[in-house]
């Protein structure tokens, strides 16, 4: 079997928000979409003070709410545990954003767009009028993944099957990959490190972790 | 440590998905009060239309909301785990049974037309109670509240139909005390799993405070027309019915915040430590 995860360390994060950059480059998404964020949070009061970047979006959860409660079927979880949104399905009713612990979705009800009404070229070229009216989220990239695996090619090892946010991670912050093979940077660093991931109490199993410190949990 | 607050309201659903929970509440409500009226031989087929429209009234607005309109139909493909299928699969026999009745006057219906009812008012119940997003929805507690908030608004409004007053206004008085049954126990679910601020904040603001006075108000009014003095029945119905609304709308739309994104520690840099994070 294959469970892609994505691993957010937060030992290495800065903030740059390259990945967010990246995301909204390669899906086109409109301006206040941003399916991959860097949360900047504050923890405790002066002078103990911590500031933690916190790289955040679709978390692919194992049971995932949105799914559930989705009356159209548009939201689906693939097997190797990619939650997907059937654009031709969903009928933008938006109670899967309601049911997501981890406000990882998006409507927009207009077409808009950086500069006025009128689209840049990259704009122009990447709108796609499929994604107005419907909920909207982070994908993992899985066109890539799906083109990239189809060609031989290895997610989370090889830029062509990995997801733009981790491509152009900077600081190596963020990684993908199939935590069911052993061999993979994601299993090793989920076995290495100690780990947390987002709203656990809420029992949805995110495939999204974030490593704070060294050593096995 | 504790975390910086992160939580914020909500901006999917506005007064066109409240009207929806208004229409659906008020409507069974009222649906349930008719054929409880019509099963004990009053004549009960304009409040029963009415409730019917109340429904339908909600749904409609619903309908205005969602993104994709003219794909409405898709809202049947998912009974297996969505309240919002089911609800929507109850709507359509809930309104050829009640219909049916106030058509053919029936007896036989009315028990379908009754649990239809029931069965949508406990659909939206539920809705709420799946948005896991939304804190002040997830509560257990609401789906006691949904149902007895639509009870009381039912039979509130039932009273400005003039039939049985007497009778009604009990109902009505005992769906009240339920509605504050319910409330009391809601926000204990909330402050006990440490609901976020702003929901708190909303639940005790002043319009929230106004509708809860006009909640008991409305208590008061009941209890007078239950003791003989008819009018106050008429006021007291609306009064349980305006109030719910309005309670309703403040849970949509303005006491809805997300739990909003949170770390349990803080990363370890260079020769730093980390620290652990509680629920702030």
């Amino acid at each position: 079997m294959t469970r892609y995860v994505m691993i957010a360390d937060l030992r290495r994060c800065v903030g740059c928000q390259t990945c967010t950059a990246a995301c909204k480059e390669t899906n086109g998404t409109p301006p206040g979409v941003q399916w991959r964020r860097v949360l900047d949070l504050e923890a405790g009061t002066y002078p103990e003070v911590s500031r933690v970047f916190v790289p955040t979006g679709c978390q692919h959860c194992d049971e995932p709410p949105c799914r559930d409660v989705c009356p159209s079927t548009a939201t689906a979880k693939r097997t190797d545990g990619i939650v997907t949104i059937d654009y031709d399905i969903c009928i933008g009713c938006g109670y899967c954003a309601m049911s997501c612990p981890y406000e990882a979705r998006y409507k927009v009800d207009h077409a808009s767009f950086a500069y006025g009404d009128t689209p840049t070229a990259a704009e122009r070229a990447r709108f796609d009028p499929a994604k107005i009216g419907v909920v909207t989220k982070c994908t993992f990239c899985v066109d890539r993944i799906d083109a990239g695996v189809k060609a031989g090619k290895r997610p989370g090892t090889d830029p062509e099957a990995s997801p733009a946010c981790v491509n152009s991670c900077l600081s190596g912050a963020l990684r993908f990959g199939d935590l069911d093979d052993g061999d993979s940077e994601v299993s090793r660093l989920i076995a290495g490190n100690q780990w947390f991931r987002m709203h656990e109490d809420e029992g949805t199993g995110p495939g999204f972790y974030y490593l704070w410190d060294k050593g096995a949990l | 440590m504790k975390q910086m607050a992160t939580a914020k309201r909500q901006g999917f659903w506005d007064l066109r998905a409240a009207g929806n929970f208004i229409g659906g509440g008020t409507g069974t409500g009222l649906v349930l009060v008719s054929t409880a009226m019509a099963a004990a031989g009053i004549e009960a087929r304009l409040p029963l239309a009415a409730g019917l429209c109340c429904v339908m009234l909600g749904l409609s607005l619903v309908w205005l909301e969602i993104g994709k309109p003219w794909r409405a139909l898709n809202v049947f493909f998912h009974p297996q785990t969505s309240w919002m299928t089911r609800e929507g699969i109850v709507a359509a026999p809930l309104t050829a049974a009640g219909a049916g009745y106030i058509l053919l006057g029936h007896w036989m219906l009315l028990p379908a037309v009754a649990g239809l009812a029931a069965g949508f008012l406990y659909c939206q119940a539920r809705i709420l109670k799946a948005s896991r997003g939304i804190p002040a929805w997830k509560q257990p507690e609401i789906v006691a509240l949904i149902i007895a908030t639509g009870l009381a608004e039912g039979s509130g409004a039932a009273l400005v139909f003039g039939t049985s007053a007497t009778i009604l206004a009990g109902v009505a008085l005992a769906a009240g005390l339920g509605r504050e049954l319910a409330w009391a126990r809601y926000r204990r679910g909330l402050a006990r799993d440490q609901a976020p601020q702003g929901t708190m904040d909303c639940l005790a603001s002043p319009p929230a405070r106004a509708l809860r006075t006009a909640q008991l108000a409305a208590l008061a009014l009941l209890a007078l027309a239950v003791a003989g003095y008819a009018p106050a029945g008429v006021a007291g119905g609306v009064l349980a019915a305006l109030s719910g609304w309005g309670i309703k709308a403040l849970l949509v739309t303005r006491a809805a915040f997300t739990r909003g994104p949170r770390i349990t520690h803080t990363p370890v840099r260079g020769r730093g430590l980390s620290r652990p994070v509680e629920v702030g």
